[in-house]
């Protein structure tokens, strides 16, 4: 298969109907879910292709000797306003605005064009008509609407739209850029923590987000394991943070790994707007708002990968971003992990699964098992010990539908779409 | 004496240690983080390739070394040496 097809994102737009992939190719692939009347009562509608456009292409950057991957790093959707659909893609250095709409009429029965579009003779011409607009086979088009360029030196990691639907921003290693999606051509930067002599640099910026209700509101989190939240009213430039969450570390525990392991490879506002999540290497972490000493939940994902990091460092995993997200009503959160599995904590009950997405271990239509990995000693039936895990198959991109239980997961090159089972 | 019980993360850390003695005490630092700033970053310079093609006008080209992917010293790089950007016409396995 394709390196190309490896998926680099996944993202529900705001109703759920609609399910987005980026992939290292640079295409973005829409899939569209059947509507209700199409479906028997006893599931919910299947997820179908809808739309694929090539986003962004390869580039090299000859002034810098810089080769820019065509590879989608972050697609975000707009919240419908009319008809057509609009969602923000970008790759490393360029975000673009694309809209989405469909066509299913055409006009017929012009009076100077013939039906494939040649023009008649007007002499020819001895009555007139009134053309129409018929019936014709759903298209669905995709159109470059803005194309917000040149205004990061290093590589985009997160792009995050406002509440006010107005402004979105887009963060790099260094620094966090604020845009209006009418304008292209200039954008403020709210943040910047590039040092005057690089050789101080000792952090970077690994995500960040604008909260979901506060429009004056947004977090990044970093390489060190922070989270600073910052107010866009307190100053133009938003470098001293209002709020400085992290978790005080044990000096005992204290190792080569220690800083490495703790980067945040993702952070995401709850819905509810009370609580953030981050996810490191080995854990996700709720956090209030209103409390920046401590997370105030804090799930193991892979602890037994702790006594592996000499290898997992050795070939890079350690350094692998995976994504979380949470449900529909912030009672459960997602995340993946090794081995195509995937791991959903249930804040309230506290009870956490693992499932694996894999079609030869996974019939369609049947209810996921349960997986469960052996950490050491005697391994029981239908475990897996760690040694046996596939450190190639990582769930780095999971989505949850807004509303309801329908999850997308993406496995290296395939995307999995997993709904509650209904009664 | 009791002896004190190593956690799994610096038994790990001592692995490692044992392996690349050269490994440096600040992994988070500007080293590290250096890297991961200039990924993508290749090899050809056009600036250098233009200053050294007008200055060896007149003297006998340095050819390619046995690794022909590696461009980097006296051998002067051109487009052609960069490796091939793949094609993005292939449509996506997922819309298929």
């Amino acid at each position: 298969s394709y390196a190309a097809d490896i998926i680099s994102t996944v993202e529900f737009n705001h109703s759920g109907e609609l399910l987005a992939t980026g992939d290292k190719g640079g295409r973005v692939v829409i899939f569209q879910q059947e509507q209700e009347n199409k479906t028997p009562s006893h599931s919910r509608g299947e997820y179908n292709v809808y739309s694929t456009f090539q986003s962004h292409e390869p580039e090299f950057d000859y002034l810098k000797s810089l080769e820019i991957e065509e590879k989608i790093n972050k697609i975000r959707w707009l919240p419908q306003k009319n008809a057509a659909q609009f969602l923000l893609s970008t790759n490393d250095k360029t975000i673009k605005l694309w809209k989405i709409s469909e066509r299913d009429k055409r006009p017929e029965g012009y009076n100077l064009k013939e039906e494939d579009g040649r023009y008649r003779d007007p002499t020819t011409v001895t009555t007139l008509r009134v053309p129409v607009f018929r019936p014709m086979d759903l298209m669905v088009e995709a159109s470059p609407r803005r194309i917000f360029a040149n205004a990061h030196t290093y590589h985009i990691n997160s792009i995050s739209i406002n509440s006010d639907y107005e402004t979105y921003l887009s963060a790099d290693d260094l620094r966090i850029n604020l845009w209006h999606l009418e304008i292209t051509d200039r954008s403020f930067n709210i943040v910047d923590i590039k040092p005057a002599n690089m050789e101080e640099l000792t952090e970077v910026i690994t995500a960040a987000e604008f909260h979901p209700n506060s429009c004056n509101t947004f977090v990044y989190s970093s390489s060190k394991g922070t989270i600073r939240l910052c107010d866009m009213r307190a100053s133009a430039l938003c470098d001293r943070h209002s709020k400085l969450f992290e978790e005080p570390e044990d000096p005992s525990n204290r190792s080569f790994f220690s800083e490495i392991i703790s980067s945040i490879s993702d952070v995401k506002f709850s819905h509810s707007g009370r609580y953030m999540m981050t996810r490191d290497y080995l854990s996700v972490k709720i956090w209030d708002l209103n409390m920046e000493n401590r997370p105030v939940e804090t799930y193991q994902v892979h602890e037994y990968l702790r006594s592996k990091l000499c290898s997992l460092y050795e070939n890079d995993c350690i350094f692998d971003k995976f994504e979380c997200c949470w449900n529909g009503s912030d009672s459960i959160v997602m995340t993946g992990s090794y081995n195509n599995f995937f791991r959903m904590f249930d804040r309230n009950t506290k009870r956490d699964i693992t499932l694996e997405a894999s079609r030869e271990n996974n019939k369609p239509r049947t209810v996921l098992k349960p997986r469960k990995v052996c950490a050491s000693g005697k391994r029981k039936k239908d475990e897996i010990s760690v040694d046996s895990l596939d450190f190639n198959k990582k769930i780095l991109h999971t989505a949850w539908h807004p509303k309801e239980n329908i999850i997308a997961v993406a496995t290296t090159n395939n995307l999995y779409i997993f709904q509650d089972k209904m009664n | 004496q009791e002896k004190e019980a190593v956690t799994p993360e610096r038994a790990e850390e001592a692995k490692l240690k044992a392996k690349y003695p050269s490994l440096g005490h600040k992994p988070g630092g500007s080293d590290f983080l250096m890297k991961r700033l200039q990924k993508g970053q290749k090899y050809f310079d056009s600036g250098d390739y233009n200053m050294a093609k007008a200055k060896m006008k007149n003297k006998q080209l340095p050819s390619a070394g046995p690794d022909k992917n590696l461009v980097t010293g006296d051998h002067i790089p051109t487009p052609q040496d960069l490796p091939q950007r793949k094609s993005s016409l292939v449509t996506s396995k997922l819309a298929g």
